[in-house]
C-alpha cells in the first residue's frame, strides 16, 4: 500500500522547475532542488539504460562483492624480475604499452619513440632506422600492459628483458607488475631513445633490478598499503607527488641493501639513483593499485571501474562486469602548468597507465591530502579538498586504509561506479604529467584532466544489455 | 563480562585518530573499555598489561587491532561489527575546510543530502522524464511526473513497477496534486479535511478542491493520475491504486473521482474498486450520464461543482443533495440586465480558457442551451474551428492546447495570448459575452486579475467606440490561502465589471442564458 506516504512528512527531491520547490517549502513540505542536467550528456538511450541499473539489486550485490575484494586486497612487493620471466605468457617479441590497444601507425610520438628504444635495447635492431622498420613490420606483438596485469607510466613500454616490480595480492593471490622508474629528463617513457637512455636501461636491467630484488628478498616482501597510507599523511597523493613515499621506501631499502652481498660501490650507486628521483615510488604505487583493482575485476554485472588508462591517442576504461572490453574515447588534453620554454602547443594528449592510481582512489582523488599538487592548475588547498569531495559522489565508498588529514581523516574516495559517473556527469579527476608530443623531449609540464564521460556511457550501455 | 578482539588487515591509522576512534567505540552500547591500535609489539604488550588482551598475539604492525571489554558476548560482538563498519563508512563530517558542498546532481546524490526523501517531482523535458522516474522508483521513492511527452509504453512499465512495489506514479502529464497538504506542481493551498480526491484532470482537480475549500470543507489527499491513466492500455493503474489507498486511509471519509469518461473496460474496473472501498464515493466523469455511474455507494454527478457539493454533503453526514440544471437565483437575476446591454448584432459567447477541462465542461453545458458551439476541442467534429485563431459563432477555446503553447509559457502564466484574443473578440460586432477562467495557486501567474484587467478595459473601450458593451463573465478557481488570494482577485475583477460566478459550470450556464434566443 502506498498509504505509508500519508503518515510521513513529505520530503521532495525536485527535478526541473525550481518554482515547484519554492511552493513546497512555503507550504510546510521540504524540498531539495537538484542541479540536474540530462544524464549521459543528453543521450536519451544511454540515460534510459542507466536508469535500469540504478539501485538494481543484482548490480548492487555484484558491486558489494567487487568493492569488498578491492578493499581487502593486501598488495605486497615481492621482488623484481625480468619481464619475460616474471610476467606469465610474455611472448618473445612482445612489447607492452600503456592505455587501451593501439596499432603502431596510430601510436603517439612518445610511444613510438619508446618502442624504437625498446627494440634497440632488446637487440632486435641496431639503429633507429632498422628499429622503425621492424616496429612497423608486423613482427612485433603490441599489447596493452593491462592485458598482462602490468602498468607503466607514460608510454608504459615494457619489453621482455626489462626489469619489473612484482606485486602479489595476498588476499586473492593475483599478481601485478610495473617497470622501474628511470627518473626525469630524457627517459624512455617519454619516448627518448638515445644512447644515454639505453645505457641507463641497461644499468637498470643488470644492476638496479637485481639489487632491488635482493633488498626486497632481504626484507621478506614489503606491504604497500601502509606506505601509501603514511605518504598520504605526508603530502603525497602517490601519483604526481611521490616524495614522501619514495623516502619511506628508501628507509626500508637502504638497511636491507647493506645486508646483501652487493659491493659498496653498487649499493652507493643504487641508493644515489633512488635518492635522486622523487618519483621512484610511482611505479610501485601503480602496481599496488593495479593489484587491488584486479582483485575487484571480473565480477559479473558489477559497474566498478577497474582501470582508466591512456595511450596518448585514446582514453580507455575497463569495468569489473564487462571482462576484457575497453570503452574508449579520444584522449583529452591536460590543463596544467608548463616547464619554462614549453606551452600547450607542445603537449601530447593524456598518456599513461598511471590513472590506475585515481581508479584506486588516490592520485587526483586524494588531492585534498596533497595541496602542493593543486598548484599545477593555479588552485588553492581548498580547491584540492573540493576535488576530493567531488569524487566522493561517484565512488562506491571510501578506502578506510587511505585516510586524508585535511578532510578530518576521511578515507579516500574509492571504487568508481560507472553508473554514478553517467548519472551525475561528474568525470573522474586525474593528476598527471604532460609529455611532449614529439618523441624523446620528455615531460613538459603537469596538470589536471578529467576522464572522458563517453567511456562511461559506453560501459553502461554494454552492461545494461544484461537487463 | 566479556572481551573480544578483531584484527583488520593492512589498515593504517595514525595514533591520534585511533585514540579518538577508541573513545567512540567505548560509547557504544554495553561497552566498558575499548582500544584501537596498530598491532605493533609495543601496543600489544600495553593491551596485555591493561588486561584488555588476555594473552599476547604475534605483532603485525600494518594491521589495525580493536579490543573491547563489555557486559556480554553479544554486546562486544556487536561493538566490533559497528566499529569495523565505522572505520569503513563514508564520512559525514569532513571537517570545516571552507569548501562548499556540491549541489546534488542526481536523485541518488540528493538522497545523500536528504536521506528521508520519499518523493520525486519531475518536470524535466519529456524525453528524460521516464528515466528519472525509473531511478526514483528503484530507490523506493514515490513519483509525480509533471512532464509530458512520455510514451504510453514507458508509462505502463513505470506504473506497473510502481504498483508491484507499493509506490505511486502520478503522471506523466500530471499538472497538479496535493499530498499531505503540500501542493505539488500547479496546485492550490487547500484546507485539510476528510475528502480524498483522485483526478485524471489537472484543472478538474483544482476546481473540486477549491470549491470544497470555498464550501468550508477540506481534503486529505488529492492524487493526480495524469491524462493517460484511464486509457485502455494503462488501465487506470494509478486511479485504482489511489482508490485503494484512500479506502484504507482512516482520515478519508469520502472519495471523489474526477475524469473524462474512461473506456468501458477501465470504467468497470474503477467502479468495482470504488464499490469495494466501502466508503461513499462521488464520481464525476465529465460528459457521462450520472445515472450510468450511480450504483451502490457510488454517486454519479454531472458537473465539477456538483461533485464538490455532493462530497461536502456526504462528508458532513448529510444527504447527497438534488442537483439541477437551472441557474441558481443569484445568477438568474443577472440575465435580463445583461441582455438589455446588448445590441442587435451581439449574439455569441466567446469563452477563452486557460484550463482544458474547464473548456470541455463548458462545451458540454453550453451545448445544452445553444445550438452549436465551435472549439479547437469540439464535442462533435462538425464544430471544429477551421482556423483556431478566429472564432465562429459561439466559440470556446482551450488556449492551453499544444497548438497555442508551442514556444510559449502556459496561458495560466503568460496572459499575452489570451489578452490579444480578448481584444480581437471585442472588435467583432457579434461578440456578446466573453467568458474567462482565472486559475490561482502555486505555479500560476502571481496576479492574474492584474494581467487581465487592462485587456478587459481596452476591450470595453473598443466596444464603446462602436456603441456596444461586452458582457464579461468569469470565475476564479482558487482559495483565500493561495498566494494570489481569491478574495482580492475577485474584488479586482468585479471592479473591472466582470460578472463572477463561483464555478465553471455556473459561468457556462449564465453565459449561455444571456445569449440564448438571440
Amino acid at each position: 500500500m502506498v498509504n505509508k506516504l500519508f503518515e510521513q512528512d513529505l520530503q521532495v527531491i525536485n527535478i526541473g522547475l525550481t518554482s515547484f520547490a519554492d511552493a513546497i517549502d512555503q507550504t510546510g513540505g521540504k524540498s531539495l532542488q537538484l542541479d540536474w542536467r540530462p544524464p549521459a550528456m543528453g543521450d536519451k538511450f544511454a540515460g534510459t539504460q542507466l536508469a535500469k541499473l540504478v539501485n538494481q539489486p543484482e548490480v548492487e550485490a555484484a558491486n558489494r562483492v567487487a568493492f569488498e575484494r578491492f578493499l581487502s586486497a593486501q598488495p605486497v612487493l615481492t621482488g623484481v624480475g625480468k619481464a619475460k620471466d616474471a610476467i606469465p605468457n610474455f611472448g618473445s617479441r612482445t612489447i607492452l604499452h600503456s592505455g587501451p590497444p593501439i596499432e603502431w601507425t596510430r601510436m603517439c610520438g612518445p610511444m613510438q619513440g619508446a618502442v624504437i628504444g625498446a627494440i634497440i635495447f632488446e637487440g632486435w635492431a641496431t639503429d633507429q632506422e632498422s628499429a622503425r622498420k621492424l616496429a612497423s613490420s608486423g613482427e612485433i606483438a603490441y599489447s596493452p600492459c593491462h592485458h598482462y596485469g602490468a602498468v607503466g607510466p607514460m608510454s608504459g613500454v615494457i619489453s621482455p628483458s626489462m626489469p619489473v616490480w612484482i606485486v602479489k595480492n595476498l588476499d586473492r593471490g593475483n599478481m601485478a607488475f610495473s617497470n622501474l622508474n628511470e627518473g626525469l629528463g630524457k627517459v624512455l617513457r617519454f619516448g627518448a631513445n638515445d644512447p644515454s637512455v639505453l645505457e641507463r636501461l641497461k644499468w637498470m636491467a643488470e644492476i638496479l633490478g637485481p639489487a632491488m630484488n635482493a633488498a626486497v628478498q632481504q626484507i621478506g616482501g614489503i606491504e604497500l598499503r601502509p606506505i601509501i597510507a603514511q605518504a598520504l599523511h605526508m603530502g603525497d597523493e602517490c601519483h604526481n607527488r611521490n616524495a614522501a613515499a619514495s623516502s619511506i621506501l628508501f628507509k626500508k631499502l637502504a638497511p636491507a641493501l647493506l645486508k646483501t652481498d652487493l659491493t659498496q660501490a653498487t649499493i652507493t650507486k643504487v641508493l644515489e639513483f633512488i635518492a635522486g628521483n622523487d618519483h621512484f615510488f610511482l611505479n610501485i604505487s601503480m602496481a599496488c593499485c593495479k593489484s587491488m583493482l584486479d582483485a575487484g575485476h571480473g565480477v559479473e554485472r558489477s559497474t566498478l571501474v577497474t582501470a582508466m588508462s591512456r595511450n596518448g591517442v585514446d582514453f580507455g576504461i575497463r569495468m569489473s562486469g564487462t571482462g576484457d572490453d575497453w570503452f574508449t574515447a579520444p584522449a583529452p588534453m591536460v590543463n596544467g602548468l608548463f616547464f619554462p620554454g614549453y606551452t600547450q602547443a607542445d603537449a601530447a594528449p593524456d598518456l599513461g597507465d598511471s590513472a590506475i592510481t585515481e581508479t584506486a582512489g588516490i592520485g587526483g582523488f586524494a588531492m585534498g591530502a596533497a595541496p602542493a599538487i593543486v598548484q599545477f592548475v593555479g588552485g588553492t588547498p581548498q580547491d584540492a579538498i573540493a576535488y576530493t569531495r567531488e569524487m566522493l559522489h561517484i565512488t562506491l565508498g571510501v578506502h578506510g586504509g587511505f585516510t586524508l588529514p585535511p578532510l578530518n581523516f576521511t578515507g579516500s574516495p574509492a571504487g568508481i561506479d560507472a553508473r554514478k559517473v553517467v548519472d551525475t556527469g561528474i568525470a573522474p579527476v586525474i593528476n598527471t604529467g604532460i609529455a611532449h608530443k614529439d618523441a624523446g623531449v620528455g615531460q613538459v609540464g603537469a596538470g589536471i584532466t578529467r576522464a572522458p564521460l563517453e567511456c562511461f556511457t559506453q560501459a553502461i550501455n554494454s552492461i545494461a544489455k544484461l537487463f | 563480562m566479556a572481551t573480544a578482539q578483531r584484527i583488520i588487515k593492512n589498515l593504517y591509522r595514525d595514533s591520534v585518530s585511533l585514540m579518538q576512534f577508541s573513545e567512540k567505540v567505548r560509547e557504544l552500547d554495553g561497552i566498558r573499555q575499548a582500544s584501537a591500535v596498530m598491532a605493533t609489539e609495543n601496543n600489544i604488550s600495553l593491551l596485555v598489561e591493561a588486561g584488555l588482551l588476555l594473552q599476547s598475539v604475534p605483532a603485525s604492525p600494518n594491521d589495525l587491532m580493536i579490543v573491547v571489554d563489555g557486559k556480554d558476548g553479544a554486546s562486544v560482538d556487536a561493538a566490533l561489527e559497528q566499529a569495523e563498519a565505522m572505520l569503513k563508512a563514508k564520512p559525514t563530517n569532513m571537517g570545516d575546510s571552507g569548501v562548499q558542498n556540491m549541489p546534488p546532481r542526481s536523485i541518488e546524490m540528493g538522497l545523500e543530502t536528504m536521506p528521508a526523501a520519499n518523493f520525486v517531482l519531475i518536470s524535466t523535458p519529456g524525453e528524460y522524464a521516464a528515466a528519472e522516474a525509473r531511478k526514483a522508483l528503484h530507490l523506493g521513492l514515490h513519483v509525480m511526473m509533471f512532464s509530458d511527452n512520455v510514451s504510453i509504453e514507458e508509462e505502463i512499465s513505470l506504473k506497473q513497477y510502481a504498483k508491484n512495489n507499493n509506490l505511486l506514479v502520478m503522471g506523466p502529464d500530471c499538472g497538479t496534486a496535493i499530498i499531505n497538504g503540500v501542493p505539488l506542481g500547479f496546485a492550490n493551498v487547500v484546507r485539510r479535511g476528510d475528502i480524498g480526491v483522485i483526478a485524471a484532470s489537472g484543472t478538474g482537480l483544482q476546481q473540486v478542491t477549491c470549491l470544497i475549500d470555498r464550501l468550508g470543507g477540506g481534503i486529505t489527499q488529492a492524487i493526480g493520475t495524469g491524462g493517460h491513466d484511464l486509457k485502455s492500455e494503462v488501465g487506470g493503474i494509478t486511479m485504482l491504486q489511489g482508490i485503494e489507498a484512500l479506502a484504507a486511509d482512516p482520515k478519508t471519509k469520502v472519495i471523489l473521482l474526477v475524469s473524462k469518461p474512461p473506456s468501458p473496460d477501465v470504467m468497470k474496473k474503477v467502479l468495482e474498486k470504488a464499490e469495494e472501498s466501502g466508503k461513499p464515493v462521488v464520481a464525476i466523469f465529465i460528459g457521462a450520464e450520472p445515472a450510468n455511474v450511480t450504483q451502490a455507494n457510488i454517486i454519479g454527478v454531472k458537473t465539477l461543482e456538483d461533485a464538490a457539493v455532493a462530497a461536502m454533503n456526504l462528508s458532513q453526514g448529510k444527504q447527497v443533495g438534488v442537483f439541477s440544471n437551472a441557474l441558481p437565483a443569484e445568477y438568474a437575476s443577472l440575465v435580463e440586465p445583461s441582455t438589455k446591454k446588448l445590441i442587435q448584432t451581439q449574439k455569441y459567447v466567446r469563452a477563452l480558457f486557460s484550463g482544458g477541462t474547464f473548456c470541455y465542461e463548458n462545451l458540454l453545458l453550453m451545448s445544452e442551451l445553444l445550438a452549436c458551439v465551435y472549439s479547437n476541442i469540439p464535442l462533435k467534429k462538425e464544430y471544429k474551428l477551421k482556423d483556431v485563431w478566429k472564432s465562429t459563432e459561439h466559440t470556446a477555446i482551450d488556449l492551453g492546447d499544444d497548438l497555442f503553447t508551442q514556444g510559449r509559457p502556459h496561458p495560466m502564466i503568460d496572459f499575452r495570448l489570451r489578452n490579444d484574443r480578448i481584444i480581437q473578440e471585442a472588435k467583432d460586432p457579434s461578440t456578446a459575452v466573453i467568458l474567462l477562467d482565472v486559475v490561482l495557486g502555486h505555479g500560476s501567474n502571481m496576479n492574474p486579475a492584474g494581467e487581465l484587467i487592462p485587456a478587459i478595459l481596452q476591450a470595453q473601450k473598443i466596444a464603446a467606440e462602436a456603441n456596444r458593451q461586452i458582457i464579461f463573465v468569469g470565475f476564479v478557481c482558487g482559495t483565500s490561502t493561495d498566494p494570489q488570494n481569491l478574495t482580492r482577485q475577485e474584488e479586482l475583477l468585479r471592479d473591472a465589471g466582470v460578472i463572477l460566478t463561483k464555478s465553471n459550470a455556473q459561468a457556462a450556464r449564465l453565459a449561455a442564458a444571456i445569449v440564448s434566443g438571440r
